[in-house]
């Protein structure tokens, strides 16, 4: 369980550093952030959610019955979407409306 | 690196900036003029155990149901050692609570006819995602409060048996803060990591709990000397496998039964249904070679299947992830389930601080709300509104007329010194994360872990106590390189605490009241002639000494006396 930066997509601004739950973002020598820590990551996808620029990968380990998909979210107003990346790039989108409640 | 001190002073410092914490400073501002500190390990947007979010409210009277009912369910599925006291006054509160973090912005359904749409008898649904972000904004328009993130809170400061502040170090800047408090409410959580986790290496940390609510809360009540309770209540978490994610949205969301490898329904051989026994029957079914077990879920609709997609990616998003990435969602396959680690957590069992019905410790200052505050199980996030609200109330009353008073120098010095030993100790053969990783393997084998079942025995113990106590020696030597290595140093301390205390209590009680949750091979029977009553523990000397309680009932105002 863990994310992986994209560090051409990275801005450095340092949002998803603030949020860390288990202050595991560090910022690299180029102002870019890293995760430091990868195997403490809890999988709680905050750093995920404050990104704007698509540059967190959120996975699931290979000891997970990973298979190297990914995914990553768009804030677009009152809605969130979750775009999960396959292998071969091809993508699925789930949106949720934040007004909504869960059905269950 | 060399810590310097810093001295800062508040009236009420709140420890933990989570669901209770939040809300108890919400509740002092309104009630008060009192300044607050709100110190957070990490930040409260997003720290505790609601960083992810949560899928619905467990707790909650619904329409048809009473406080008293609450109270009734409580207890029977505790098998009758409770805190009566405690759980009916959260039971009264959790209503007016839940109205309250609406009107913050939750989003709560609801009918046609503007009533909360109810998921069986205690719970309504939301949508969660987003709950500790309001909590953090509506914080943060408090004049009188500060948060201060990335502040990680060491230990109490007593004088003459009072709390008189905390001792905390910065993750940014080498200061020692020695911050002087006229109370202090503790809400730090419970403690997750001290077993061998369900994941190996890599995935260590995808646990239910959080894995950061390191038990630093229990650990300095341990430390000064106050008395906890029922320890020996572990929580084990029915989950969904790998991801550790939540099964009660698929039990009670689409009513998905518990069924082994041969399609049987299992859980109504093992007797009436509760939170234990729902665990302790697959773990037998498991020993018995009828696994894996599964909750029942081929066969549902696609539009089932998608609600349940988007439940769990406002809570768990991982498990939406797994069922996307392996092309097999819950309406093609039945979802795997197993239980997880041991965790020790006053919101889900009754862990915790001994406190009085109005949330104090027994310690003089000191008050305790949420996942650390023992004695009421089955709190959830409402539970912890109730009990961080009334911690406040009782915090801005204690304060009246009192003064701040300082810490002696020399024991500031002395705690200095004690922190700054861990940048001067020179580098051993061991790791902060080989002690850590020694002690889940103790508590697992020798103290009730999945790899035994759950089960555990006097002479077992007896090791796990002994081997405990030898790495807590050993984590004084480590050394750290930088704050969040010295943040690690303090968190496998801590966690090391718990462990003996846990220990301690788990040998106290001569019976299984609680299977898995409190398996004693010893005494493998219920014993309410001898046992209906609390198993309270309290440090002193370098042990943990066991205290026996009776019960305390409904109507009872409890008193701290002896």
């Amino acid at each position: 369980m863990s994310i992986k930066i994209d560090i051409h997509k990275c801005t450095g601004c340092g949002k998803c550093r603030e949020v860390c739950p288990g202050s595991l973002l560090a910022e690299d020598p180029a102002g870019k952030t890293q995760i430091k820590y990868p195997k403490e990551c809890w999988g709680c996808t905050s750093c995920v959610k404050e990104c704007n620029f698509n540059a967190i990968q959120y996975y699931l380990g290979a000891d997970m019955g990973g298979k190297g998909s990914y995914l990553y979210t768009k804030q677009e107003g009152q809605l969130l979407h979750w775009i999960i990346v396959a292998p071969d790039g091809s993508k699925q989108i789930l949106t949720i409306d934040k007004r909504q409640a869960n059905a269950y | 690196m060399n810590l310097k001190t810093k001295n800062i002073e508040t009236d009420i410092l709140i420890v933990g900036g989570g669901t209770a914490g939040c809300f108890a400073a919400i509740t002092i501002a309104e009630n008060s003029d009192a300044k607050v500190i709100i110190a957070e390990k990490a930040n409260i947007k997003r720290s505790g155990c609601l960083a992810a979010g949560v899928n619905a409210l467990n707790a909650y009277i619904v329409k048809g149901q009473t406080p008293e009912n609450y109270l009734t369910y409580t207890k029977n599925d505790a098998e009758g050692v409770v805190r009566e006291d405690l759980v009916y006054t959260i039971a009264q509160k959790l209503n007016q609570v839940t109205k309250k973090v609406e009107d913050l912005g939750l989003v709560i359904l609801k009918d046609e006819a503007g009533e909360y749409v109810s998921r069986g008898n205690r719970n309504i649904k939301i949508n969660g995602e987003n709950i500790k972000p309001i909590l953090a904004d509506a914080v943060s328009k408090l004049p009188n409060v500060t948060v201060i993130n990335r502040m990680n809170i060491i230990d109490y400061i007593l004088k003459a048996g009072k709390i008189i502040g905390a001792y905390g170090f910065s993750l940014d800047t080498a200061v020692l803060y020695v911050i002087s408090a006229k109370a202090v409410i503790c809400t730090t959580g419970g403690a997750a990591g001290l077993y061998k986790p369900n994941n190996p290496g890599f995935s260590k940390h995808k646990m239910w709990y959080s894995p950061f609510n390191t038990g630093a809360g229990y650990a300095m009540g341990i430390r000064a000397g106050a008395e906890m309770t029922t320890f020996e209540m572990r929580f084990i978490a029915l989950r969904c496998k790998d991801t550790i994610a939540p099964t009660g949205t698929i039990a009670q969301g689409i009513g998905a039964q518990q069924t082994n490898s041969k399609g049987e329904e299992y859980e109504k051989n093992y007797g009436i249904p509760k939170t234990s026994i729902r665990m302790y029957s697959t773990v037998m079914e498991n020993q018995k070679g009828k696994g894996p077990c599964y909750l029942q879920t081929a066969g549902i609709s696609q539009e089932q299947e998608q609600d349940l997609y988007k439940a769990y990616l406002n809570m768990a998003p991982a498990q939406t992830l797994s069922w996307l990435e392996n092309g097999k969602g819950p309406a093609n396959e039945n979802v795997e389930i197993e239980g997880t680690e041991p965790y020790i957590v006053g919101g889900h069992t009754a862990s915790g601080y001994w406190i009085d019905t109005n949330r104090a410790t027994t310690i003089q200052g000191l008050y305790a709300a949420g996942d650390v505050a023992g004695g009421s199980p089955q709190k959830y996030v409402t539970g912890c509104f109730a009990e961080g609200e009334m911690a406040a109330v009782a915090a801005v009353a204690y304060i009246q007329g009192k003064a701040i008073t300082s810490p002696e120098m020399q024991d500031v010095e002395r705690k200095a010194g004690a922190v700054n030993a861990f940048f001067t100790n020179e580098q051993g053969l061991y790791t902060v994360e080989q002690i850590e990783e020694a002690m889940q393997k103790i508590m697992d084998e020798y103290a009730g872990g999945i790899s035994s079942g759950y089960v555990f025995n006097l002479s077992k113990l007896q090791v796990a106590k002994r081997q405990i106590k030898d790495l807590l020696q050993l984590s004084y030597k480590l050394k750290a390189h930088d704050l969040h290595e010295l943040m690690l140093i303090y968190e496998v301390i801590d966690r090391l605490y718990v462990c003996d205390t846990l220990i301690q209590h788990l040998g106290a009680r001569k019976e299984t009241r609680w299977h898995t949750f409190q398996e004693n091979a010893d005494y493998p029977e219920r014993d309410d002639a001898n046992w209906l009553k609390y198993v309270n523990s309290r440090f002193s000397e370098g042990e943990v000494k066991i205290i026996l309680r009776d019960l305390v009932k409904k109507d009872d105002i409890y008193e701290h006396k002896d």
